[in-house]
């Protein structure tokens, strides 16, 4: 797991209009500078945003990232409950330390 | 001068983007105490806003962390977000390079501070800018606590870092006014978005409008967590507000949990002595 790069690239990509047209014209290459593994590169191409909760980026970079996917409040929120009810509980980083409270 | 104004208030995203879906008679009474607060920053007439806020990953990264960081430009832009998500345009916001370099030098005396010559504001910033000075016609100053990449600064340094702060802004000529962004208790972008722990933000907000400090240092992180959420580590940016206004008292404007807003809705003043 290298959760660090996973939002190193989401960090990049919410503040960065050049890795925002990177990400929608050369996607492949974009995701080839990055140390991911299989499922992670899955998780960012499909904008999974429950997995990436799960899998413990900040919520605070995963929140941009969905506004950026354009993705309605609800939405968004539904998509991490429905991420922890499928994957399980956050694996790792700061959510990993708070209790399950749904 | 010196430091002329200092307040607090809340800065989530949905203060300004979700708000058609907040009861109305609780969010405008909210919006009408973010005047007052607006009105009172104008009435001590300063030239510049230092606004001590939590950024979330809209400048700094886990690859280069400062604990503290001010920004030293003549311009900021924001917000990095979505405009239509936030419901707030995207601005220029005037700095003033030369009165951030004097406060950088001040600061460094007793906090070994970081600077930003670019810096892109966030909700955390954008958010107050809409309601204190919706002209973008007064030149601001960032200053960001870390609160949402652990290790965190320790709580007594955060209110060091206000005393800091102080004596840096006394050092100048120009009035300035801070105001301190973030909390208090909320779970912000994570299943638990809505939940707010009103207990605990009151009794947080007492200690901070007594500017009890041994009571504002007191909490740890871990209890935080557990009772505030990681929203609460920003507790921080308001025990700087705390710490550069030292010996004196505040007044709370309005608090109230407005769970669409993701969190307990504050607007205090501190009283500057």
């Amino acid at each position: 797991m290298s959760l660090y790069y996973v939002q190193k690239l989401l960090y990049q990509l919410n503040r960065d209009p050049l890795v925002r047209k990177r990400f929608d014209t050369d996607k492949t290459a974009l995701l080839d500078e990055y140390e991911l593994t299989g499922e992670e590169r899955g998780a960012i191409e499909s904008g999974d945003v429950g997995l990436l909760y799960v899998m413990g980026v900040n919520g605070q970079i995963l929140m941009h990232y969905a506004a950026l996917l354009g993705q309605p409040w609800d939405v968004y929120i539904k998509a991490m409950r429905d991420g922890v009810t499928k994957h399980g509980p956050v694996r790792a980083g700061l959510y990993s330390m708070l209790k399950d409270r749904r | 001068m010196s430091l002329v104004f200092a307040g607090v208030c809340s800065h989530a995203p949905g203060i300004t983007g979700r708000a058609a879906r907040a009861e109305p008679q609780v969010r405008d009474t909210f919006y009408a105490k973010l005047g007052e607060m607006q009105q009172r920053l104008e009435a001590a007439k300063p030239d510049a806003l230092i606004i001590v806020a939590a950024e979330h990953f809209a400048n700094f990264f886990m690859n280069n962390m400062p604990a503290y960081c001010v920004g030293m430009a003549d311009a900021y832009e924001g917000p990095i977000e979505d405009e239509e998500w936030l419901a707030i345009d995207r601005h220029r916001v005037p700095g003033n390079a030369g009165l951030s370099r004097r406060v950088i030098q001040a600061l460094l005396a007793d906090i070994d501070v970081a600077y930003a010559e670019e810096w892109k504001f966030d909700h955390g910033i954008m958010v107050p800018l809409h309601f204190l000075t919706p002209r973008y016609d007064l030149p601001v100053i960032p200053v960001n606590v870390n609160c949402q990449g652990p290790p965190l600064t320790p709580l007594p340094r955060a209110y060091e870092f206000g005393r800091a702060l102080r004596r840096a802004c006394d050092a100048q000529p120009e009035r300035i006014a801070l105001v301190g962004t973030g909390g208090i208790s909320h779970w912000p972008a994570t299943p638990d978005s809505g939940t707010i722990n009103e207990a605990w933000d009151r009794a947080f907000l007492q200690r901070f409008l007594a500017n009890d400090r041994a009571a504002l240092v007191s909490y740890t992180d871990e209890e935080t967590l557990r009772d505030a959420g990681q929203g609460g580590f920003e507790i921080r940016t308001f025990l700087t507000v705390a710490g550069a206004t030292e010996g004196a008292t505040g007044e709370l404007l309005f608090y109230a949990p407005i769970p669409i807003f993701a969190v307990g809705c504050t607007v205090a003043t501190m009283r500057v002595e």
